[in-house]
């Protein structure tokens, strides 16, 4: 079980830093629609998919010291800023071996903005369905946000350039 | 009249502990009930390995769902009906959504989902949507409705009002288990006034809100919540239990890959153990499947399989410590080199188990929360967030509590005989 929570330090690290609650959940979805080893629960909530149990995880994390947030003030807003102690990369080390490509795949990731990501592990979610329906369904549960037809193109091309990464 | 709207000669009722009569007037629902995955809840333990601790605590995912429906029958047919938030097209679909929420829980579901890398809320929806008598009875509301459902379990359905009815942090669920688990343990937390809360839910846009004149009752249902997750769900007894099923299923999984010889061939496993499973596999497998399994194992030859099954049968349970990661990852690892020494493996007979709950969560603006907050409707008509109104509530949101225990073979490490020594001194290092 603490391989669990050595995984998510493992992929705050190889990030380097995470920018945003959302974001996070977002990442880890994706890598782990991608194949990689990470057993969080996801259901769909109100961004898309979401994890009780990540979000439980992150924050324990925190708490133990292997992991720090920082707050930012953004006026209207707060955001969270997630990053790696020394505590929590040799914990990591101690518990969990290196994932083939994972660090590839993060990086891809964290270059992308939260909303992106929203699109990406939205149509993740409806991975069972065909393109048209994804569309279709991202445009149902998430009307509001607007994204364009140039949005989803891009976040189609993500999923089908991260599908080509080996998991081992 | 149409098949939607069919209703039954005479209302069915069925008795029940907790709400005392469930009534059924709709055909469709009548047909639901009557459905073979339906049914098979009945095979399946709404609390898992939690009746090796609290005995009473045998009831099923079968008196859970018809609670959950009964609770939003009420909901809509004796609180909402008339009011004009509330939409009356979408009364059979919330019902249908209330009674199915459940289907796709496996046996000792969190365990068996755990192993298997499995979602339950997957199978729900695959249930609902594939071949199945249940499919069957839906399509024939209309070709869309399986999908509509489903729909609304997955939390995608357009009206946020339907989904929150049966999930959010005050819903017919949780309203549900938190007073039928209280009852079946025997605890005397978990109670809280339903009926007022019930008297006090009012539809609106995107959600169900309370009238503010029942905060109090909300109060004692999010504390009840809270005592019920400690004291009954999180109890580190039943961990231990969950703890063992787990690596008994582990083991077979472990065993049939390395094309081990079973004494009696687990075929309703094999799909699992080969991560190829189809619906139909798993609608057969329940928990009285697992538990003839599990029996049949104690005479394995191997000795851990026998070891593990006969410990969850025989309830000879893993002994457990308070364990701080923060502090003593390193003398997991260190634990895990002895155990070996003194042949035992660590991988089966030390485990860490971790669990943790927030039991209230209020929304703060612009933040990537996902939990929407229980609103309360003030008499001028203003909406106002739970915790920003009830001292109680505002203590405990957004604290999460959590908990770490290492489990281990206590019996084991007592033994005389080989590495007496060794066993002992693992023995001190576990207890500090």
């Amino acid at each position: 079980m603490l391989e669990e929570h050595a995984k998510v330090v493992q992929f705050v690290s190889l990030a380097g830093q995470v920018t945003g609650r959302k974001k996070l959940q977002k990442m880890v979805y994706i890598a782990k629609k991608m194949q990689f080893p990470f057993h969080e629960k996801y259901h769909f909530h109100i961004y898309g998919p979401y994890s009780e149990e990540l979000t439980l995880r992150v924050e324990e994390l925190c708490t133990m010291g292997f992991l720090t947030e920082q707050m930012e003030d953004k006026g209207s807003y707060v955001q969270y800023c997630y990053e790696v102690t020394d505590k929590g990369i040799d914990f990591s080390k101690a518990l969990c071996e290196e994932q083939q490509n994972l660090n590839e795949v993060v990086h891809i990731l964290n270059s992308k903005s939260a909303r992106f990501l929203e699109l990406v592990s939205t149509l993740l979610y409806f991975g069972e369905l065909s393109r048209e329906e994804q569309i279709e369904k991202v445009h149902v549960v998430k009307g509001k946000l607007n994204f364009t037809e140039q949005e989803i193109k891009d976040a189609f091309e993500l999923i089908d350039m991260l599908s080509t990464f080996k998991v081992n | 009249m149409s098949y939607a709207t069919k209703k039954l000669a005479e209302e069915k009722v069925f008795k029940d502990p907790v709400h005392r009569y469930i009534h059924v007037r709709d055909q469709v629902i009548w047909d639901l009930i009557g459905t073979k995955e339906f049914q098979r809840l009945r095979r399946i333990k709404q609390l898992g390995t939690t009746y090796l601790v609290f005995h009473g605590a045998e009831h099923s995912r079968f008196s859970h769902s018809l609670g959950v429906y009964e609770i939003v029958r009420r909901m809509v047919d004796d609180v909402f009906k008339g009011r004009p938030e509330w939409d009356e097209g979408e009364r059979l679909v919330v019902l249908c959504a209330a009674l199915l929420h459940d289907l796709g829980h496996g046996p000792f579901s969190h365990a068996f989902e755990h192993v298997f890398d499995l979602d339950h809320e997957a199978f729900t929806r695959a249930i609902i949507k594939g071949d199945t008598e249940v499919n069957e009875v839906l399509t024939r509301v209309a070709p869309d409705f399986p999908q509509k459902v489903s729909d609304v379990i997955a939390k995608t359905y357009v009206n946020k009002q339907v989904v929150s009815m049966i999930s959010s942090q005050i819903d017919a669920d949780r309203m549900d288990y938190l007073q039928r688990d209280a009852y079946f343990t025997g605890v005397s937390y978990g109670h809280f006034d339903m009926e007022r809360i019930l008297r006090v839910m009012r539809p609106q846009e995107d959600q169900v809100v309370i009238k503010s004149s029942g905060m109090h009752a909300v109060e004692d249902y999010i504390m009840s919540r809270y005592q019920m997750y400690w004291q009954v769900y999180f109890h580190p007894v039943s961990r231990s239990a969950e703890v063992i099923l787990t690596k008994i299923l582990h083991r077979a999984k472990e065993l049939s890959k390395e094309n081990y010889q079973f004494l009696q061939e687990p075929t309703p496993f094999i799909a699992f153990f080969n991560n190829q499973i189809e619906l139909e596999d798993y609608i057969s497998l329940d928990e009285s499947i697992l538990l003839t399994y599990f029996q049949m194992w104690t005479k394995e030859k191997d000795p851990i399989l026998s070891d593990l099954s006969r410990r969850f049968i025989n309830r000879k349970l893993f002994k457990y410590i308070e364990f701080d990661p923060a502090n003593e990852y390193q003398k997991l690892r260190d634990l895990e080199d002895l155990f070996i020494q003194v042949g035992i493996n660590p991988k089966y007979y030390l485990v860490h188990d971790s669990i943790s709950d927030l039991p209230y969560d209020f929304y703060r603006p612009g933040e990537e929360e996902e939990r929407v907050p229980i609103q309360l409707l003030m008499p001028n008509g203003e909406i106002k967030e739970l915790s920003r109104c009830s001292q109680i509530v505002d203590a405990i949101s957004g604290k999460r509590r959590s908990d770490h225990k290492l489990y281990f073979p206590e019996d084991a490490l007592l033994q005389n005989g080989k590495q007496k020594t060794l066993r002992k001194q693992i023995l001190n290092v576990l207890r500090g």
